[in-house]
């Protein structure tokens, strides 16, 4: 059953010449010189003030960089990068804040386009707000350093520190030093090996024992100098029994050269915590042609180090000219469980590679996957995901669910799952089933009098919404604005 | 930066070098053939063995399986008593027989003479037919399918001529005899002319405890609304290592169904490559395979579908007992344009043994929009409770596990439509059964 038009017009109206977030923002910068060498990576940690012991690290990082070759398995194909060719650390002038007052109003402004709450500190100065509305705190970051972290004296009242990486280096060395690297080792891939020599900023975030979070944090990441890299560092802890619920979301202006985001992100669970990682990334996606637009090379780890503790990953993807991408777990407590929910659309000549990994290390571990793919305009869209089983995870269990859905002949799906079994306890299940829709539920939605179509978009909401109720509130709407597409007539 | 570096040559790869370079002019086949086995000799000696980098070969690393290689197998000797292969016994088919890589007719028990049959060497009938293209079945892109182009040593061709529809199967029976670990590198040419129908049987079988190696290639060419039913034993000794592949083009109309069981052999790989190329074609790719100790057993397909109106179904069963590694890798292309194409696979891995692993990796590949395809896995182990209702009426504990594992294997093994053959290997699976 070819798409139906609502389907197809819903995409075609974030087909990538509309990319609404592709503006400019003029503001004067600083950036390290141009090129990759021993001293852009002594100068980034100049730049941010580090101890020793973080420029030692750094440089180890880069001289095992020269050594590794850029991965080629995936199915993107892009051309070669000039890694002498970019700014790997570019900054806004005046960065040392007191308060958000102090932010260049040019910044401000571009997050207020952007649709993200800055001014949340309104609420804390008492402005009249209706009871018990979400809130939200908010780490920016803007090119390759963090402009504002909003909420952060309340969230001290609780225990919770969230702030810039850079600072937390500072702050908070025994805990940066403790974690830092221990999900995603050094030396772990060529883009996180590269994003630990030359990383700038991201955010840091640690859950002391037995607090919930008590609002949920966000990071906005933006690039907005040309020929910069983004490489931020996320590290998020959630000690014993802690719970915290952490957004991203990223946008870049259009430019016709393509940009390099390498991030790394690591999350850490202790007994009992749970974390909830959730990302919109809409970076530039090029234009119909396939020029310009974010090269997505991320890395993303959960480690469930504690017993019982649980991660849970929800993407939304959209932008990014190409992502190569694969949020995983790694389920070492007892009893823990990751979940990965992901809707990837991709559009003209986007090319998508992501999946996730769960690997079952510990006892009794559960693991989730859901995964939607839709392919539209001249785009390919990958899934590739491993699920395994060590010798000693008994009882581990996973259940894989993926679709993919085409729009036009000129794209592609692709679905490419590892499964691996080294224990007889565990059990698997994988579907990459059609989703085509039921005829009974369109026989009954016809005979309440809808239309073929409009009883097609029914059932198909449904379809998506079990990736998208596990979306905080905060950014169900926005990702709903960029998919309220209907699915249907799909291949697995 | 991304320039490929290849890696020092292995001890097998050198051996493989130093082998064509003693062989390539006592190796039958000129002119054509001989360039054939040049080009793709120096093919396979650029990119070396497969091994975990590539991708295709990700689980069976071959740079690591096959340490050495060996010596290319001598002559077959004198046929000894009984059935060219024990596991067929009471089939009734026609057995052609190719022993240590070449075909012998002494060997051979050919009783039907049918008209709509020839059978000839393959060296011939490349010389007869100067017409018919070596090579040209899908899967001839693979490292090891290079490797028995440049070696291939003998073989025959089958032809079924149009319309044609011999009484009983066929049975290619390849054999190794010698004494002691060598090389085997037959290759089997099948043309199933238009609307001919054949059963065919592949066989594989070795002595126990002696480290043969058998890289074998089958080309199969279906026909216009054909009909080709093949089955594929595998009962190589315990020592053995052996690659196949399998190349099938599926003419418009026509119906192939395959049938895979694997029992023997150390190192197993069967790669499968189908391409429908015509349109209102069935395919069903099944197989079974039950392994023990250390077995390593890789089946590989990949079906692409280059036009549309095409059917095709896999469904693939392992059982693993001790610590062996049982490996699906499918792949389902659709190409573009190939609309209202149908695909489905299933692979099912139960594990008997802690020790024992089940790696499954199905993929799919679609470039058109108006196509139902699908993939389901699972691994697990044997259900409790089926267990234990069992047991509860009085059957012994091995006894209930070897009824729940033979209703898992007989959903496939029920499947094969020649009675007789289904028949010896349903007998093959008990006996396996029985030695746990």
């Amino acid at each position: 059953m070819p798409a139906v038009q609502e389907t197809v017009e819903h995409v075609r109206s974030i087909d990538v010449d509309q990319y609404k977030y592709g503006f400019v923002t003029d503001i004067e910068s600083e950036k390290a010189p141009k090129g990759l060498s021993e001293d852009t990576v002594r100068f980034i940690s100049a730049k941010k003030n580090e101890p020793e012991w973080m420029l030692a690290w750094r440089l180890e990082a880069y001289k095992r960089w020269l050594t590794m070759r850029e991965p080629t398995w995936a199915r993107v194909d892009y051309p070669k990068i000039d890694y002498q060719n970019a700014y790997y650390y570019s900054a806004p002038k005046r960065n040392v804040l007191a308060s958000l007052d102090e932010v260049d109003p040019e910044i401000l402004r571009t997050y207020e386009k952007l649709g993200i709450p800055l001014r949340e500190q309104e609420i804390l100065a008492g402005v009249v707000k209706p009871e018990g509305e979400r809130r939200v705190a908010v780490d920016a970051v803007f090119d390759s350093v963090s402009v504002a972290t909003t909420f952060k004296a309340e969230l001290k009242k609780a225990g919770v520190i969230f702030m810039p990486m850079s600072e937390a280096i500072r702050e908070h060395p025994e805990l940066v030093r403790k974690y830092l690297g221990s999900v995603v080792p050094v030396t772990d891939n060529f883009f996180a090996t590269l994003n630990s020599a030359v990383f700038s900023d991201g955010s840091f975030v640690y859950v002391p024992p037995g607090v919930r979070c008590p609002m949920e944090l966000s990071t906005y990441f933006r690039i907005n100098e040309a020929n910069t890299g983004q490489f931020e560092r996320t590290l998020i802890i959630a000690d014993k029994g802690a719970y915290v619920s952490y957004l991203e979301g990223c946008t870049a202006p259009m430019r016709d050269e393509n940009q390099l985001h390498a991030a790394v992100v690591e999350l850490v669970t202790l007994d009992d915590a749970e974390i909830k990682y959730s990302t919109v990334q809409n970076w530039y996606p090029g234009d119909a042609d396939g020029k310009g637009g974010i090269f997505n090379f991320v890395t993303k780890r959960g480690d469930c180090r504690g017993a019982r503790s649980k991660i849970s990953w929800t993407q939304v993807e959209t932008g990014s000219a190409i992502t190569w991408k694969y949020p995983s777990c790694i389920l070492r407590g007892d009893n823990s469980r990751g979940e990965f929910y992901s809707i990837a659309i991709s559009n003209g000549r986007q090319q998508v590679d992501s999946g996730t990994k769960m690997l079952h290390l510990g006892k009794n571990t559960t693991s989730r996957i859901i995964s939607k793919g839709i392919a539209a305009g001249k785009s390919d869209n990958t899934y590739r995901g491993l699920v395994s089983a060590h010798r000693k995870a008994t009882g581990a269990r996973n259940f894989t669910n993926c679709d993919s859905l085409l729009i036009g002949d000129r794209c592609g799906a692709h679905t490419v799952p590892y499964i691996e079994a080294k224990n007889s306890s565990a059990v698997f299940e994988h579907e990459a089933t059609t989703s085509k829709i039921s005829e009974d539920m369109l026989f009954y939605c016809r005979q309440r009098g809808m239309s073929a179509e409009e009883a097609t978009a029914l059932v198909v909401n449904g379809f998506v919404k079990d990736v998208l109720q596990q979306l905080p509130m905060e950014f169900a709407v926005e990702a709903q604005k960029l998919i309220s597409i209907s699915l249907e007539g799909s291949v697995g | 930066m991304n320039a490929e570096v290849r890696a020092m040559k292995t001890a097998a790869e050198q051996a493989l070098s130093a082998a064509f370079a003693a062989a390539c002019d006592t190796l039958p086949g000129k002119g054509a053939v001989a360039a054939l086995r040049e080009d793709a000799f120096k093919r396979f000696d650029a990119k070396g063995l497969p091994h975990r980098r590539v991708e295709e070969w990700k689980y069976t690393d071959l740079r690591a399986l096959m340490r050495e290689a060996k010596p290319l197998a001598g002559p077959a000797g004198a046929k000894p008593k009984g059935d060219i292969e024990p596991v067929l016994t009471g089939v009734d088919a026609n057995h052609t027989a190719i022993v240590n890589g070449r075909y012998e007719p002494a060997w051979s028990d050919f009783k039907d003479n049918d008209p709509g049959v020839s059978i000839v060497e393959l060296f011939k009938f490349l010389a007869d037919e100067p017409g018919y293209r070596l090579g040209e079945t899908p899967g001839s892109g693979d490292p090891a399918h290079w490797l028995n182009t440049a070696f291939m040593s003998g073989g025959v061709a089958l032809r079924v001529k149009r319309g044609a529809a011999p009484a009983k199967p066929i049975h290619i029976a390849h054999v190794f005899s010698g004494d002691a670990g060598a090389a085997m590198y037959p290759r089997v040419v099948v043309i199933v002319e238009p609307g001919a129908q054949l059963t065919l049987i592949e066989s594989f079988s070795g002595p126990e405890g002696i480290d043969y190696q058998v890289n074998s290639a089958l080309e199969l060419v279906i026909g216009d609304g054909a009909r080709v039913d093949h089955i594929k034993v595998g009962c190589d000794g315990g020592a053995a290592l052996r690659v196949s592949t399998l190349g099938v083009a599926v003419g418009a109309k026509a119906n192939y169904k395959n049938f895979a069981f694997t029992v023997g052999g150390a190192v197993v790989r069967n790669q499968t490559f189908v391409r429908f190329g015509g349109e209102g074609s069935e395919g069903a790719i099944d197989g079974a395979s039950l392994l023990k100790g250390r077995q390593h057993v890789d089946n590989t397909l990949v079906i692409s579908h280059a036009v549309g109106h095409c059917m095709s179904r896999e469904r693939f069963k392992s059982v693993l007992d001790g610590e062996s590694h049982g490996i699906f890798q499918g792949k389902i292309i659709v190409e573009p344009h190939a609309q209202k194409t149908d695909g489905k696979m299933m692979t099912r891995a139960l594990l008997l043994s802690d020790e024992a692993e089940a790696d499954n990796k199905p993929e799919l590949e679609i470039f058109a929009d108006d196509v139902v395809c699908g993939h389901g896995a699972t691994a697990g182990a044997l259900d409790e409770g089926l267990r234990f209702y069992l047991m509860s009426r009085g059957i012994p504990a091995k006894e209930a596990e070897a009824l729940l594992v033979q209703a898992f294997i007989g959903e496939v093994v029920e499947e094969i439509a020649h009675e007789g053959v289904r028949d010896a290997l349903m007998f093959a699976a008990l006996k396996w059964l029985g030695s746990r």
